[in-house]
Formats: C-alpha cells, sequence, structure tokens
C-alpha cells in the first residue's frame, strides 16, 4: 500500500500510507477493489474540482500581487486533499475549516468573491455558514477543531445522522485546543471526522519540529480510529474520508485521516519559501503533483478526451475571468455595519457610539 | 418546551421564599432547562457532585445527558459551546473557579466574542459561562480572582454580576434567554446568604442591562457590583446612623454598564464612591469615573474615589481581610468624598 515515493519526501507517518492512484497515474485494482467503485464520471468530476480549485488560487495569488487583496494563503498542491475529502461527504455534512481550504469551498458552492472578501479586507467571514453547511475560516489555529466537536454533540442530541468534518494543519494539531478537541471527540463519541492537511510545513517549521509521535497514531492513542493516505491521491483521500464519514455516521467512534501532501507554494503571499526549503524538495513534490496524476489516469482510460480537458480549462478561465472582475466590485466594508452586529441588538452604549462616529464622519463631507 | 411545574423553591401559595443566593442559581438553572430544551449545561463535575459549589445539584437526575460533566479542559468546554451554539443549542458552561477561566481565554475572547460581528451579524451564539468570582471565603491562589475588566475589555461579550439571591435568579434566566454570549459572575463568598426570593417570576432581560438602586440617599453614591453590594448596604445603614445618607447602587451589568442610571445617581448626589474587589489599576472603576466625569462634572462636589484590591496578586488567604474592600475602607472614601 505504501509507496516510498510518497514517504520519502513526506514527513514521518504512520504505517501504511493508502495509496490508489500512483504518481504514473497507474490505478491499483487491488487495494481499490471493495474499497471504491472507481468511474470516469466519479474521476471527471474530481479532476475538475482540482483545475477549477488551482485557476481560482491562482488568480487570488495574482490579485494579492496587484494590490487586490491584502494577503492569500495559498493552497497550490492541496487540491487532492480537499477535493477528495469535501466530496466524500454529504452536502449537509457540517464542514470547520481552517483558512486555506478554498478548493472544499468552492465544492461547497461558496461564491469566489465570498472567499476573498476576507482578503480583501472586505469581512471578517463572509458566508453564511448555515446555506453552505461550511463554517466560516478560522485564523487561530484548531480552535475551530473544539467548535466541530461541540456542533458535533449538538447532531447527537438532535439524533441527527450528520457528520462533523475538522480541517486542520501538521501545526495546528500542536494546540492545546486540537489535542483537547481529539480527547473530547472521543470520549462523548461526538460524530466527528477530524482531516489533517499534513503539508509538511507550518510557515517555515518542518513536521519534523512539530511532533515526534506520527499524527495518526497519536489519535489512535485518544481512542480515535486513524488512518494515513496519500493526499495527493484524490482517489485514496475520497475513498479513505468516504469510509470513515459512513463508520462514524453509523456511530462508530470518532475518526481522524491524515493526509499526506505538499503545498507547493509558499505559506502566504507574505513568505520566502527559499528561505527554509530546498528547491529539490519542491521538485520532488512536483513530480507527485494531485492534478497531473488525475489526468494520466483519464487519459490512459479512455475516460476523457482533449475536448473535454479544454472545456474544464476554458470553465477554469471562466471562473478566474469572473472572480477577478467580482472582486474588484466588492463593497466597502462599514463600520455603522461593525456597531450594529457587535451584540444581537445594538445597546444604548453602542449605538451613541456609532452615532458619534457617523456625526464626525459626517462632517467632513 | 416543556411546561414548566411549580418551582421547587416556592411555597404551596406560589409565593415568594426565602433561599440562598446558590439555590437560586440552581432554580434558576432547573426553570430554564424546563422552559427550553435546548438549555445545556456544561462543567467539571456538575453532574453528580453537583458542582463544587453545587449549583447544578440534582439537574442530572432531573434533565439527564442535558448536564455533561466534561472533560478537564477549558478551551474545550468553551470552544464546544460554541460549536453547540451554532448547532442551535444554548448552552450553560460552568468555570470551576475564577482562576481557572485563562486557559479558555482565547476561546472566549477571539471566538466566542467575535464571532456574530466576523460573520456580519448572521450568526448568534447564545453561550452563558458561568464563573465564581471574588474572594472572602479563606481559598488557596487562583480560587480568588475578580477577572472581569478582562472581558469588559472585549466587545461581543455582556458581563454581569449578581449580588444578592433574587438578581442571581432572575438575571441567570436573562442571561440564558440572551442571544448573545453572557459572562455571568457568581460571588462566591455570598452562595450561602438568604434573602426572600420570588421563583414564580418569568424571564425579565431588563435585569441583564440595567443597573438597579437598592436604597436611596442624597449625599453619596455608593456604586457597587457582586460581592460588594453587601459590603455597600452595609456601609449606608452605618453612615445613616452618622447621619449621612448613602445612596447604593447595584451595576449589575459591567458591559455595557447602564450609564443612563449612574449618570442619574451621581448627578443627584454629586459624590460617588466605587467599590469592587479587583484592583484598581485598570479596573472598571477607572471606566465608572470617567463615565461620571465625562456627563457630570459641573454636577460633582468632589472626585470620584476608588474603592477596591490592591495593585498586587491575590494575596495568601490570612491576608485577604486586609486586600478586600471592607466597610472601614468604604466609610474612609465617603468621608474623602464628603470632605471635599
Ligand atoms: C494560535 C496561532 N498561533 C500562530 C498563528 C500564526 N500562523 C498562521 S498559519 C501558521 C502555520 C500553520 O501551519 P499548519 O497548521 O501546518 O497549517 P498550514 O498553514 O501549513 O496549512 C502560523 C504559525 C496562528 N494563526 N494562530
Amino acid at each position: 500500500m505504501s509507496t516510498d515515493s510518497v514517504a520519502a519526501a513526506a514527513p514521518s507517518h504512520a504505517g501504511d500510507v493508502l495509496q490508489l492512484v500512483d504518481p504514473a497515474g497507474t490505478l491499483n485494482e487491488q487495494t481499490a477493489a471493495g474499497m471504491l467503485d472507481v468511474t470516469g464520471e466519479l474521476v471527471r468530476a474530481l479532476y475538475r474540482d482540482m483545475v477549477l480549485g488551482r485557476r481560482f488560487d491562482q488568480e487570488a495569488y495574482s490579485l494579492q500581487r496587484q494590490g487586490e487583496l491584502g494577503l492569500w494563503l495559498m493552497s497550490l498542491g492541496q487540491e487532492a486533499a480537499q477535493a477528495g475529502s469535501i466530496r466524500a461527504l454529504r452536502d449537509d455534512d457540517r464542514v470547520f475549516p481552517s483558512y486555506r481550504e478554498h478548493v472544499a469551498a468552492l465544492c461547497r458552492g461558496v461564491p469566489p468573491t465570498e472567499l476573498l472578501s476576507q482578503w480583501r479586507g472586505s469581512s471578517h467571514g463572509s458566508w453564511d455558514p448555515e446555506r453552505y453547511h461550511f463554517h466560516i475560516y478560522s485564523l487561530v489555529l484548531a480552535t475551530q477543531t473544539l467548535h466541530a466537536v461541540g456542533y458535533a454533540m449538538g447532531v447527537r442530541y438532535d439524533a441527527g445522522d450528520g457528520v462533523v468534518l475538522a480541517y486542520f494543519g501538521d501545526g495546528a494539531s500542536s494546540q492545546g485546543d486540537a489535542s483537547e478537541a481529539l480527547n473530547w471527540a472521543a470520549v462523548t463519541s461526538a460524530p466527528v471526522v477530524f482531516f489533517c492537511q499534513n503539508n509538511g510545513w507550518a510557515i517555515s517549521t518542518p513536521a519534523s519540529k512539530q511532533y515526534a509521535a506520527p499524527l495518526a497514531e497519536r489519535a489512535k492513542g485518544f481512542g480515535l480510529d486513524a488512518v494515513s493516505v496519500d493526499g495527493n491521491d484524490v482517489l485514496a483521500v475520497y475513498a479513505a474520508t468516504q469510509r470513515m464519514a459512513e463508520r462514524v455516521r453509523a456511530g462508530g467512534a470518532p475518526g481522524l485521516i491524515e493526509a499526506h501532501t505538499y503545498r507547493m507554494s509558499g505559506h502566504s503571499t507574505s513568505d520566502d519559501p527559499r528561505r527554509y526549503r530546498e528547491d529539490a524538495e519542491l521538485a520532488r513534490w512536483k513530480a507527485h503533483d494531485p492534478v497531473e496524476r488525475v489526468r494520466l489516469l483519464l487519459t490512459a482510460r479512455g475516460w476523457a478526451d482533449e475536448d473535454y480537458f479544454a472545456t474544464v480549462a476554458s470553465d477554469a478561465e471562466e471562473l478566474a475571468v469572473r472572480t477577478r472582475r467580482e472582486c474588484r466590485a466588492l463593497p466597502e466594508p462599514s463600520l455603522s455595519d461593525t456597531f450594529r452586529n457587535t451584540l444581537c441588538e445594538e445597546t444604548e452604549a453602542l449605538r451613541r457610539e456609532r452615532e458619534g462616529f457617523e456625526t464626525f464622519k459626517e462632517s467632513f463631507l | 418546551m416543556t411546561a414548566a411545574a411549580t418551582p421547587a423553591g416556592k411555597d404551596a401559595e406560589g409565593k415568594a421564599t426565602t433561599t440562598t443566593l446558590g439555590r437560586a442559581l440552581n432554580e434558576g438553572l432547573r426553570q430554564a432547562m424546563r422552559d427550553e430544551e435546548r438549555v445545556v449545561l456544561l462543567g467539571e463535575d456538575i453532574a453528580s457532585l453537583g458542582g463544587v459549589f453545587r449549583v447544578t445539584d440534582g439537574l442530572a437526575a432531573e434533565f439527564g445527558d442535558r448536564v455533561v460533566d466534561t472533560p478537564l479542559a477549558e478551551s474545550g468546554i468553551i470552544g464546544t459551546a460554541i460549536g453547540l451554539a451554532l448547532r442551535g443549542y444554548r448552552p450553560v458552561c460552568e468555570i470551576q473557579f475564577d482562576g481557572f477561566v485563562y486557559p479558555a481565554f482565547d476561546q472566549i475572547v477571539s471566538q466566542l466574542a467575535k464571532m456574530r460581528a466576523r460573520s456580519r451579524g448572521l450568526l448568534r451564539l447564545p453561550v452563558t459561562i458561568r464563573i465564581p468570582v471574588g474572594g472572602g471565603i479563606g481559598a488557596v491562589e487562583h480560587h480568588s480572582e475578580s477577572n472581569e475588566a478582562y472581558f469588559c475589555h472585549t466587545a461581543g461579550l455582556r458581563v454581569v454580576a449578581c449580588g444578592h439571591p433574587q438578581d442571581a435568579y432572575d438575571m441567570l434566566r436573562a442571561a440564558i434567554a440572551c442571544d448573545d454570549p453572557v459572562i455571568f459572575y457568581e460571588p462566591k463568598r455570598r452562595y450561602w446568604d438568604r434573602a426572600e426570593v420570588d421563583l414564580g417570576r418569568p424571564v425579565d432581560s431588563g435585569t441583564l442591562g440595567r443597573a438597579r438602586v437598592l436604597r436611596e440617599g442624597s449625599d453619596v453614591t455608593v456604586a457597587a457590583y457582586g460581592p460588594t453590594v453587601a459590603v455597600a448596604l452595609n456601609a449606608a445603614e452605618i453612615a445613616a446612623a452618622e447621619g449621612r445618607s448613602l445612596e447604593v447602587l447595584d451595576l449589575r451589568s459591567l458591559s455595557p454598564l447602564d450609564a443612563t442610571e449612574l449618570r442619574r445617581s451621581a448627578s443627584k448626589t454629586g459624590r460617588v464612591v466605587v467599590v469592587h474587589e479587583a484592583p484598581v489599576n485598570v479596573g472598571l472603576g477607572a471606566e465608572i469615573a470617567a463615565t461620571v466625569m465625562e456627563h457630570c462634572f459641573y454636577d460633582l462636589e468632589a472626585p470620584v474615589e476608588r474603592v477596591g484590591g490592591y495593585n498586587v496578586p491575590y494575596p495568601p488567604a490570612r491576608a485577604e481581610g486586609d486586600y478586600l474592600p471592607d466597610l472601614d475602607r468604604v466609610l474612609d472614601a465617603v468621608d474623602r468624598v464628603c470632605a471635599s
């Protein structure tokens, strides 16, 4: 099951790493058997998610460079981990993301501009979590893992059959909240799946300096079920998440998926990855590109032709153009709204302060 | 919603009965849980033990798994309460002692307080955080702290402190019914204070944001909250015997402050003494003094005096008598403002 190539480039990981498609696009029929019905339709859909997600990320990066966004946290290289996991859930399963889950958010239908709004400085969290069953981003690392567990406790109270998924990173796994969440989920049997995108780095700190015991092993120590997957293999991620979610949905213990992946970009647009990582490492991971191997699989199986790839590419271009146009048209936030939204009902004190601000501002008109 | 049964603390005619502040809180929780089944309690040792102060006594027996003995993890208590609230529940968290709220500080000030504004008003976080607060019970370190200023400084939270049994009952129910996060301080040395309490009252949201005059007076306003309300009342009693008329204002709501009531009283008496247990440095008294100064400057006969904890870590229990604002220190401050 494990492939040396992934293991060599990835940080330490627990036992076997599930892989269904290797970097050359070859499907391991034996491993896939009984796990996943690999159809052309499924692979095409996942391929499209990844291509669109990558193009969107690239456009956001450019927008930042042109001064349209204050900051951008790139998801380049993590498309398979995100598309594979989110598509394995039911649309009404609730997701608590960290801050880099742009591909997953797009898959849930979050409008591109609402994803950019926070980074442009137009809001602190734009979309309606109820509408997309996808919570707003959490910037304080690992806090959302506890929100996910609490939400899952509520699902249990409601006798619902929903599953809650929390994304977090290898760096975030060192936070106390992450450990509290794993432990809490285990003792309450909350229907939650923790999904760690282990992209090898927390800004400049490698995973090897982050922890000594593999994350999946740690999760088992808390009493969770845990698996390691090749996070650049969208089918492996999809299969593992689907299995885990179904098991949890049926009342099994909560689980953790550690997806070994790699951010092929810097941490954010403020980062300089050349200061801490070797070119060779990047080159090694480029050979594991999550999008490329699916393209090879689709071609080899005859599940997609040039027309199909051209259509996906032009849809991606369209998304980019739309994103750019709508980003520039994002409305300016109003401080008055912040006063109004601080509490459910604006208090006397807030109202007086807001009116003071508004009067002062109007005096300049 | 379940039909409300007769509250345990009420007598056969449904009249007010005498009970302790701790018991009034217990009845408040019970009534809130009977009225609204989405109220759930989270805390350490709150189920079979009933909490270390027994405020949740008997609730697990009545409400089963709606009373959760949590893992020993304060960030987890608040973090999961946020998740429950997002799911439509109304969690009431118990922090065992004031000094143990700090591990949850981030979840409270960065997550709970800000999520509504962050979501541009889309999300509601009806979470109540009960914290036994203050000293005077001879406790070991980290069991006697007054940390209200940290939370009052954070927008998005309501911070309240009850000072006597009837308010304990009314304010707790109002806090649980409130759609905003509420930090609810319970004065731990007053848990055993008794008073007549009407346990049949409906929820009155007005008890949450409004100060209340407990004793009318004309010479000096003594503004207090939580554990120092009783000290202020006591001072007023003694001052009256000496021919001085003190107005005692129980602030109740610390954030937002009821500035209207504060201004009214300060303008009337022209002299203000603020009494709280927390260190005076950058404490709530400074905010109160500034509010009074800003709005009542020309009505004032003397500078606002603050009586509070000294700017030292909370001392060992055997020295707390000197640290806590007591009758003498309050009356001393009253003398000072009257001398001006
Ligand atoms: C509590 C906290 N400390 C520090 C930061 C600053 N910070 C932002 S991202 C980051 C690295 C996170 O790494 P990881 O969890 O592996 O996620 P990744 O960014 O690699 O996806 C740091 C240190 C933060 N956001 N929150």
